[in-house]
C-alpha cells in the first residue's frame, strides 16, 4: 500500500524554501550553479534555478550529471545501468556547484556523482539538496539542503515522479 | 566351430536372397543359408550341433560391407588412426574389408609399402585389408608409380584421392597403362585451380562466413574431363566421393551412352547433410569435397537410386582432436566415418530410396565387383564375412564413444536407428549391445 | 539494459534493439572524450587485451584507447602471422591469455571464425576486431553511429558500399548493421569481388558506379587491396579508379548532402580522389573519432553481461 510522502503542493512549498535556504546560505546566488542527477535530480534542479534565479535577479547555470560511469557496484549488481547524457554546458572551475537529487539514501550516488563533477573540473565547493532523505547512510554524507526527512525501513522503496515525465508531481512510499 | 544365426533377415543381393531364415558358419565360411524366400516356410531343416546359437530375430543379417574409400594412416600419422585401430572402426561399422588410400607418410607409392600395410593388417587388423596404390609417385602428378608391381604385391586399384592428377596427359597415361592390370583408377575430382584454397561449398553461406568457396564446378569439370579420358582410352575409371548435382548428371549420361568405363561412388555425408552443418565454424564439418545444397543431396539420392551412383564408400578420414580444434581455414578435411556408415545409409532405405537389396548392392556387392574381390556375398564357401544389424533401436551417435581414434564427425548427436550389433570378421565374433 | 551475449562477434548476432542500445550508449561516451579529463572509472580493476594476429595500428590503438578510458588495464599481445601456423595453438593462447585474469579480450586474425571460436572457448568477453573476411562489428557500429549523427534516421537510408565486398569483413559487417536497422543497401564494384549470392540478402548489386551512386544518402568506399591487382580481380589499380574510384564528377551523382565515408587507411587515387577524401561531404575523420566512443560502449556493455 503506497504511503503519499509529498503531493504537488508540498514539493514546490519544498522547491521555494529551499531557494531560499541556498540563497541564504551562499548569501546570494553569485557564484552558484546546480547539477542535476540524472534523471530525478535534473527535474528539480531545473526548478529550483527558476526559484534561485527569481529570488537573485539573474540566470543561474544548470546542468545533468549522468553518474553511471562512476559507480561502484559493478561486481554485484546485474548489468550495466544505461549510461545518459551528462550536460553541463559551462565552467565549474571555481564556482560554487549544488548537487540536486531527489532521494538520498546509502550515499553511494552522491560520491559517484562528486567524483563525476571533479573530473569536470575544480568546484570551490560542493552542496548537496535532497528532496527526501530516507536515511540508512553508508557513507559519510549529509545534505546540506533537505526537503522532508522520511524514516524507512531497508525493505521499502522512495519513489518520486515528475510533471516533467508526464506523471503527476508527488513522492510515495512504497 | 560352429556358429548359427537364427531367425534373422538374411539379405545377400548376390544371390537374389532376402528373407527370414538361418545360417551356419564352420571354420571361417558360410556353410549353408536356408530361408523362407529360398526354399519356402514348410521347408526349413534343423540345424544341429552348433557351438554357438544366436538369435538375430528382428534383425538384418548382412554379407560384411566393403569400403571402398578408407583412410588408416598407416603408416606415417598413427597419431590420426592406425590400421589396428581403423579396421577395429570398421568392424564397428559393419564392414568387413576396407580399402585403403595411398596418402600416408611414406605415400603407397610401392611395393615395400604395400607390403607393410598388408603385413600389419594380417598382424594386427580386424578385417580384410585392400591397399589402393598410388598412380603417381609420392602422389606429385609427376611419373607413374611401379603400379604392375603394386598390383603384385596386393593393390586392387590406383588413385592420387586427396591430389588429383591435374596433368590430362598424365591422367591419360595412367588409365592407359592401368589396363595391364585391369584395375579401376579412382579419381579423387577437384580442379585444384579453380578450387584455390577453398574449404566450404561456394555460396552465400561461404560468402556470409567470410570462408573461401569451392564451387560445384571444381567437381564437375574434372568428372567431365575423367570421363572423356576413359573414353578416349578405354580404362576403367571410378569417381570417388560425388557431391554435385552436375557430377550425378555427368556419370548418369556417361552411362546412358555408354562411351566408358565409369564407375561411381559418393559419401554417407553427401546425402546426409548440407553445407549448413558447418554453422559458424565447425570443423568437424569441413571435408573434401565439401558439403553442399540440398539440391545437390537430392540428386545424389536420385543417382542412387537410378543406379548412376554405384557405391556408397565412407571416405573415412580420421584427424587428431588438435587438428579439428581451431581456425576452420587450418583445420584438416575429413570425417571419420566408419561407425556411422549403416546407420546414415539406412535412413535412404526408410525413405524409399534404396531398398535393402539396394543398400547391400551400394555397400557391399558392387565395391567387391569394381575392385575384383571375393567378397560381399553371403553363398556358401564364401568367408563368413557378416554383420547384424539392428534397425528397431534409436541411439544417439556419440563421437567420443568411437572405436576408431578420429571423432570428427558432424553426425555426433544424430539419432538414428540403425547398427550392427553382432559383427563376424576374420573368423572372429564382435558383440556390441 | 544489456546486451544478450558476453560477446562481441559478429552484427549477425546483434538485433536492433542490441544495435540501438550500442549507439545510445556511445553517445554518452562520446561527451566524455570531449572533456579534459576524457578518462572515468567505469570498469577499474578489468584487464583488458589487445590479442592481434595481424598488424593493425589503427584499430589496436582504438581499442586501447578506449579500453584505458574506461581505467581497464590494457595489454597488446601481438603474435606474429608465421607462428599462427607453426607456433602456439589458437586455443593455448587464448587459455594463456585467460589464464592471466583478462576480462576482455580484443582479437584480431587473419582467418574468419577466430572470434566465434575464442568466444565459445572461453569465459572472458570476446570483441571480434576483424577476423579473415567475416566482420568486423565495431566498425560497422561507429560508422552507423558518425551516420546517425548526421542523418536523423538510419531507416530509409539508401548506402552504396563500393569495392572489394568479396574479401571486406567492413562491408559485410555494415551490410547486415545497415539492412538490420532498415535502410536499403547498394553493392557497386567488379563482378570479380561482389558476389552475387547476397542478392538473396535483399541488397542490390551495380558493376556500373554511375548507376549505382544514383540519389544515394552515404558512399561508403572501401579500401582496395594493392595484392589483389593482377590475380584476375581485375587488372591494374588504374583501370580500378577508372571504373569503380570516387571522383568529385561520380559522386555528383549522389545526393547534394550524401556523405562519404571509408574506414581507412586510404589509398588516394585508387579508390577515392583526394579531393573527395579531404572534401565536404568527408566524414572520414568523424568515423575516427566515433570508434573510440562506440568502442568504448561496446566494452562497458560487454562487461555487465555475466557469463
Amino acid at each position: 500500500m503506497p504511503k503519499e510522502l509529498l503531493n504537488k503542493e508540498d514539493i514546490e512549498r519544498i522547491i521555494t524554501r529551499m531557494a531560499h535556504e541556498i540563497t541564504e546560505r551562499n548569501r546570494g546566488v553569485q557564484s552558484l550553479c546546480l547539477i542535476g542527477i540524472q534523471r530525478g535530480g535534473a527535474h528539480l534542479a531545473r526548478r529550483l534555478a527558476l526559484k534561485l534565479g527569481g529570488i537573485g535577479g539573474k540566470t543561474i547555470p544548470v546542468g545533468v550529471l549522468d553518474i553511471a560511469l562512476y559507480r561502484d557496484d559493478f561486481a554485484v549488481r546485474k548489468e550495466q545501468p544505461v549510461v545518459r547524457r551528462t550536460e553541463v554546458p559551462f565552467e565549474i572551475s571555481n564556482e560554487k556547484v549544488v548537487l540536486v537529487d531527489d532521494v538520498l539514501f546509502t550515499g553511494r550516488s552522491i560520491r559517484a556523482a562528486m567524483d563525476a563533477v571533479m573530473d569536470l573540473g575544480r568546484p570551490s565547493a560542493i552542496q548537496l539538496a535532497v528532496l527526501v532523505d530516507r536515511g540508512h547512510r553508508e557513507l559519510p554524507i549529509k545534505a546540506d539542503f533537505v526537503g522532508k526527512n522520511v524514516p524507512t525501513s531497508l525493505e521499502e522503496t522512495v519513489r518520486v515522479q515528475f510533471a516533467e515525465d508526464g506523471l503527476e508531481d508527488r513522492a510515495v512510499l512504497e | 566351430m560352429k556358429i548359427a544365426i537364427r531367425n534373422g533377415r538374411i539379405i545377400d543381393p548376390a544371390r537374389g536372397i532376402d528373407g527370414i531364415g538361418d545360417l551356419v558358419i564352420e571354420d571361417g565360411k558360410i556353410k549353408a543359408v536356408k530361408s523362407q524366400k529360398s526354399k519356402g516356410r514348410s521347408q526349413r531343416p534343423e540345424i544341429t550341433g552348433a557351438t554357438r546359437e544366436i538369435d538375430a530375430r528382428g534383425k538384418l543379417v548382412l554379407p560384411g560391407l566393403v569400403d571402398l574409400h578408407v583412410h588408416l594412416r598407416e603408416p606415417g600419422y598413427e597419431y590420426k588412426e592406425t590400421i589396428r585401430t581403423g579396421t577395429a572402426a570398421a568392424v564397428r561399422g559393419g564392414v568387413t574389408s576396407v580399402c585403403c588410400m595411398p596418402n600416408t607418410n611414406p605415400v603407397n607409392d610401392n611395393a615395400s609399402v604395400t607390403e607393410f600395410i598388408l603385413k600389419k593388417a594380417s598382424a594386427e587388423g580386424a578385417c580384410w585389408v585392400y591397399p589402393i596404390g598410388a598412380i603417381t609417385k609420392g602422389q606429385k602428378g609427376e611419373e607413374l608409380a611401379e603400379m604392375s608391381i603394386m598390383h603384385e604385391a596386393g593393390c586392387v586399384a590406383f588413385s592420387d584421392d586427396g591430389r588429383p592428377v591435374m596433368d590430362s596427359l598424365m591422367m591419360r597415361r595412367a588409365l592407359e597403362y592401368s589396363k595391364v592390370m585391369n584395375v579401376p583408377l579412382i579419381s579423387h575430382c577437384e580442379d585444384l585451380s579453380l578450387s584455390s584454397g577453398g574449404v566450404m561449398n561456394e555460396g552465400l553461406l561461404s560468402v556470409t562466413l567470410g570462408l573461401k568457396g569451392i564451387p560445384p564446378q571444381a567437381e564437375e569439370i574434372m568428372v567431365a574431363r575423367d570421363i572423356a579420358l576413359a573414353e578416349l582410352t578405354g580404362g576403367r575409371l571410378h569417381i570417388a566421393h560425388i557431391s554435385t548435382e552436375g557430377s550425378v548428371a555427368l556419370v548418369r549420361a556417361a552411362k546412358k551412352r555408354g562411351i566408358a568405363d565409369v564407375t561411381a561412388e559418393t559419401c554417407p555425408h553427401y546425402f546426409s547433410a548440407t553445407e549448413e552443418a558447418v554453422g559458424d565454424y565447425r570443423t568437424n564439418a569441413k571435408v573434401n569435397p565439401p558439403l553442399r545444397r540440398k539440391r545437390d543431396v537430392e540428386a545424389i539420392k536420385e543417382g542412387l537410386h537410378d543406379g548412376t551412383i554405384d557405391v556408397i564408400a565412407t571416405d573415412h578420414a580420421p584427424h587428431h582432436r588438435d587438428e579439428k580444434l581451431g581456425e576452420f581455414d587450418f583445420a584438416p578435411s575429413g570425417i571419420s566415418g566408419l561407425e556411422t556408415l549403416i546407420g546414415l545409409s539406412m535412413r535412404l532405405v526408410d525413405e524409399g530410396v534404396l531398398s535393402h537389396e539396394g543398400l547391400v548392392e551400394k555397400t557391399a556387392v558392387n565395391p567387391a565387383r569394381i575392385i575384383g574381390v571375393d567378397r560381399g556375398t553371403l553363398a556358401p564357401g564364401a568367408a563368413a564375412d557378416l554383420t547384424v544389424v539392428d534397425t528397431e533401436t534409436e541411439y544417439t551417435v556419440g563421437a567420443a564413444k568411437f572405436v576408431s581414434r578420429g571423432k570428427n564427425t558432424p553426425f555426433d548427436g544424430w539419432v538414428l536407428s540403425a547398427r550392427p550389433v553382432i559383427t563376424i570378421s576374420l573368423g572372429r565374433i564382435h558383440e556390441w549391445e | 539494459m544489456s546486451l544478450k551475449s558476453k560477446d562481441l562477434v559478429s552484427i549477425r548476432g546483434l538485433d536492433a534493439s542490441d544495435i540501438g542500445l550500442i549507439l545510445e550508449t556511445a553517445a554518452g561516451f562520446k561527451d566524455v572524450l570531449g572533456r579534459d579529463i576524457k578518462k572515468v572509472p567505469a570498469l577499474r580493476g578489468k584487464t583488458t587485451v589487445n590479442l592481434f594476429y595481424e598488424p593493425s595500428t589503427r584499430t589496436r590503438t582504438s581499442f586501447e584507447l578506449a579500453a584505458k578510458r574506461l581505467s581497464t588495464d590494457v595489454v597488446n599481445f601481438s603474435v606474429s602471422t608465421s607462428s599462427v601456423v607453426k607456433g602456439e595453438s589458437l586455443r593455448d593462447t587464448a587459455l594463456t591469455i585467460q589464464a592471466l585474469g583478462a576480462d576482455i579480450i580484443i582479437v584480431r586474425h587473419s582467418c574468419s571464425g577466430v572470434a566465434h571460436f575464442l568466444a565459445d572457448n572461453l569465459g572472458a568477453s570476446v570483441v571480434n576486431a576483424g577476423d579473415g573476411t567475416n566482420e568486423h562489428p565495431t566498425q560497422a557500429l561507429l560508422d552507423l553511429f558518425t551516420i546517425q549523427e548526421r542523418k536523423e534516421a538510419i531507416k530509409g537510408l539508401r548506402v552504396a558500399i563500393v569495392g572489394d565486398i568479396l574479401h571486406s569483413r567492413v562491408a559485410k559487417s555494415n551490410m547486415y548493421a545497415l539492412t538490420t536497422m532498415g535502410a536499403k543497401v547498394r553493392l557497386i564494384g567488379p563482378p570479380t569481388l561482389v558476389p552475387e549470392a547476397l542478392e538473396e540478402l535483399g541488397v542490390e548489386i551495380f558493376s556500373d558506379m554511375d548507376k549505382g551512386l544514383r540519389d544515394v544518402d552515404i558512399v561508403m568506399m572501401l579500401r582496395i587491396q594493392m595484392e589483389r591487382q593482377g590475380k584476375g580481380f581485375f587488372p591494374t589499380t588504374v583501370e580500378y579508379f577508372r571504373n569503380w574510384g570516387l571522383t568529385p564528377e561520380r559522386l555528383s551523382r549522389a545526393k547534394k548532402d550524401a556523405l562519404v565515408m571509408h574506414p581507412g587507411p586510404m589509398n588516394r587515387g585508387v579508390e577515392i580522389a583526394s579531393d573527395v577524401a579531404d572534401g565536404h561531404n568527408s566524414v572520414i575523420l568523424d568515423q575516427v573519432t566515433n570508434g573510440l566512443a562506440v568502442r568504448m560502449a561496446v566494452l562497458y556493455l560487454l562487461a555487465g553481461v555475466k557469463g
